[in-house]
């Protein structure tokens, strides 16, 4: 895993020239020094599906290179959220939204804004693994540059950074050519994460990504996330509270008591966890609800 | 017990007692789904009765040459007949794979503007506009292609023979423009557009959702979107609605009929005005024939079903072969 590594961060280009690995850990393990933009925040986010108000005044801060999982019940709006980050909400025939999301200081929703560059800076994975079934494995990690009509130098290099990123190179390197839909359901998570990241998203949002997958593939992929938080933005939707304690470094607790889902808590991990500060997020922590 | 050495039994035999209304049913459905097999056996069965005499008095010759005629005695009795259909076969393909060529990215671009860029009410209105234009009657697409069509192509057709006249079947000897495959093909191709459009709507309206949203978290515009997802899956589904579009269009007897110069030599030339076509053969001669001549109609019949049979036969084999990789 070391050697993996060191020629992950010696690609990754790290601004400050590291002398040793502690370096590069010490330099990587700063917010805001390595990964790519200013962070991302929500400004009294609402969402509607039709007349069903949905979401209500989500206001979050996320800054450049850290993680935050998003947790609570089902229902309470978390993938509502994120997909109004993204602008996949508008998709939805009906859906509305009010409020601001800001990439870098500027609006995703300003009139005038190309919404494929929005989604190219704003990458996403889904709780479904949804690999192109008519691609390889190889044209899957690249389809993101086909679809946005991108154009790279090396294709297969960086078909090969990013399978090694999301931890799927050694497992698949002999059979790129190989149909997305013959991997394991675990393979094709982390083919959908090598994929989301060869557009070189700042921001990647995960919905549930782990809750189609067995132990081991889950802890393979929160191995990639924590790989990743080192050049990019992550917020990451979970169920499983250990998952969201073992990966993010902020938690925010979302919760929906009859009405529009609301945001109760945002705050360092350990600190949710060890020492909520509403009696709501301490019963959920502690599974005595949701 | 350790003693006793392990048998190992023979499997058992599993059955079910369905219910008696299941039984029913059962016989219903049934009826039902063999009737279809039953009745188009007889109809080949009844066209090969008839058609056996002329049949084996031509041999191959019925489907190699082209010949049809007749000459009779003062009393009614044949004295001597040619009957040859090679003429009409080249025809009636070359006149359905205009029409399938013309109707294809027609229907299919039709079937995406109507899924993922018409707004809704205009998406209802179009789709009942293209319905009613699957029951019009075929004679009045006859018509409208004499009366409309005819005139106006003659342009069109001129313009493609001064520019792809190089290629063979652009070309032609003697500037006759009229009723030509390529007009019977125009028409044909206005008929098979409501079935292929539907179809092609249908398959692209089961495009799975969750890949079409991985297009567009990827930064996909719509049009690359279709590309990389929808496509790929309607693939091998736009394929059977063209073939059977194709069928349909092999089988048309009086839109062509109205539109086509029925003349016995094998032509390639779709813009001489000179074709075959078997269905419209049938119509042209059945009305005046001579007992004699309605058998060798009815081996006609049976040949055209054997061509659409093998036809069909052909798209479902390239469905299953191109329709793995898609999905
Ligand atoms: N496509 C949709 N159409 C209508 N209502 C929806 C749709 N998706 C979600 N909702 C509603 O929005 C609310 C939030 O849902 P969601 O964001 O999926 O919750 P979570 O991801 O936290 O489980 C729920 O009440 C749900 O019923
Ligand atoms: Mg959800």
């Amino acid at each position: 895993m070391t050697t993996a590594h060191e020629s992950e961060t010696t690609k990754m280009q790290v601004p400050v020239k590291p002398n040793s690995l502690a370096d590069v850990a010490q330099v990587l393990r700063t917010p805001g020094t390595k990964a790519i933009g200013t962070g991302l925040e929500t400004r009294g986010i609402h969402a509607w599906f039709g007349k069903h108000h949905a979401l209500s005044n989500i206001s979050l801060g996320f800054a450049a290179g850290t993680v935050t999982a998003l947790i609570g019940p089902s229902g309470c709006g978390k993938s509502t959220f994120i997909r109004t980050i993204n602008r996949m909400h508008e998709f939805i025939p009906g859906a509305a939204m009010a409020g601001e999301v800001l990439l870098d200081g500027k609006d995703v929703y300003a009139p005038g804004t190309d919404v494929t560059k929005i989604r190219l800076q704003i990458g996403m994975v889904f709780q479904k693994p949804n690999p192109f079934p008519s691609m390889t494995i190889g044209e899957n990690v690249l389809s993101g540059l086909k679809l946005a009509q991108l154009k790279v130098d090396n294709k297969d290099d960086l078909m090969q950074e990013c399978l090694e990123r999301a931890g799927l190179w050694s497992e698949v390197k002999d059979r790129l050519g190989a149909h997305g839909g013959s991997l394991s359901g675990g393979q094709q998570q982390r083919l959908c994460i090598a994929r989301a990241l060869a557009v070189r998203p700042q921001v990647l949002l995960m919905d549930e990504p782990c809750s189609a997958l067995d132990p081991g593939s889950t802890l393979r992929i929160e191995d990639t996330i924590r790989h990743l938080s080192e050049t990019m933005t992550i917020i990451i939707v979970t169920h499983n509270m250990q998952q969201a304690a073992r990966v993010s470094d902020y938690t925010a607790f979302f919760l929906s008591e009859g009405g529009p889902g609301q945001m109760i808590e945002v705050a360092p991990t350990s600190d949710i966890f060890s020492r909520p500060q509403d009696q709501r997020t301490e019963n959920y922590v502690t599974g005595r609800f949701g | 017990m350790s003693t006793q050495e392990l048998q190992i039994p023979l499997p058992r035999e599993i059955t079910t007692e369905p219910r008696r209304s299941d039984k029913i049913f059962r016989g219903v459905v049934t009826i039902g789904g063999l009737s279809s097999l039953v009745l188009l056996g007889l109809i080949a069965l009844f066209l090969g009765y008839r058609g056996f005499e002329v049949l084996r008095q031509e041999g191959i010759g019925f489907i190699t040459h082209s010949d049809w005629s007749i000459s009779t005695d003062d009393a009614g009795n044949v004295i001597d007949s040619h009957f040859g259909l090679a003429a009409m076969l080249v025809g009636t393909i070359l006149c359905s794979l205009i029409a399938v060529v013309i109707a294809l990215p027609i229907s299919v671009f039709s079937a995406l503007f109507l899924n993922f860029y018409a707004p809704e009410w205009l998406k209802k209105f179009l789709i009942t506009v293209i319905d009613m234009m699957a029951a019009f009657p075929s004679i009045l697409f006859g018509i409208w292609g004499f009366l409309v069509l005819m005139p106006s192509i003659e342009y069109w057709a001129k313009l493609l023979h001064r520019y792809l006249g190089f290629i063979p079947i652009f070309d032609m000897q003697v500037p006759v423009f009229t009723r030509s495959p390529f007009v019977a093909g125009v028409v044909l191709s206005i008929m098979i557009i409501p079935i292929i459009t539907s179809v092609s709507r249908e398959i692209f309206s089961q495009a799975p959702l969750d890949r079409i949203q991985a297009a567009y978290a990827l930064g996909a515009t719509r049009w690359a979107m279709i590309k990389a997802v929808v496509i790929p899956h309607g693939r091998s589904g736009v394929i059977g609605g063209a073939m059977l579009g194709l069928g349909r269009a092999m089988g048309e007897t009086v839109a062509v009929f109205t539109v086509l110069n029925i003349v016995f030599q094998i032509n390639w030339e779709m813009l001489l005005g000179a074709g075959g076509n078997v269905a419209s053969l049938i119509i042209l001669k059945f009305g005046d024939a001579s007992p004699y001549e309605i058998k060798a109609l009815m081996a006609a019949g049976l040949v055209l079903f054997l061509l659409t049979l093998l036809v069909n036969g052909l798209a479902n084999l390239i469905v299953k072969t191109t329709g793995k990789s898609g999905r």
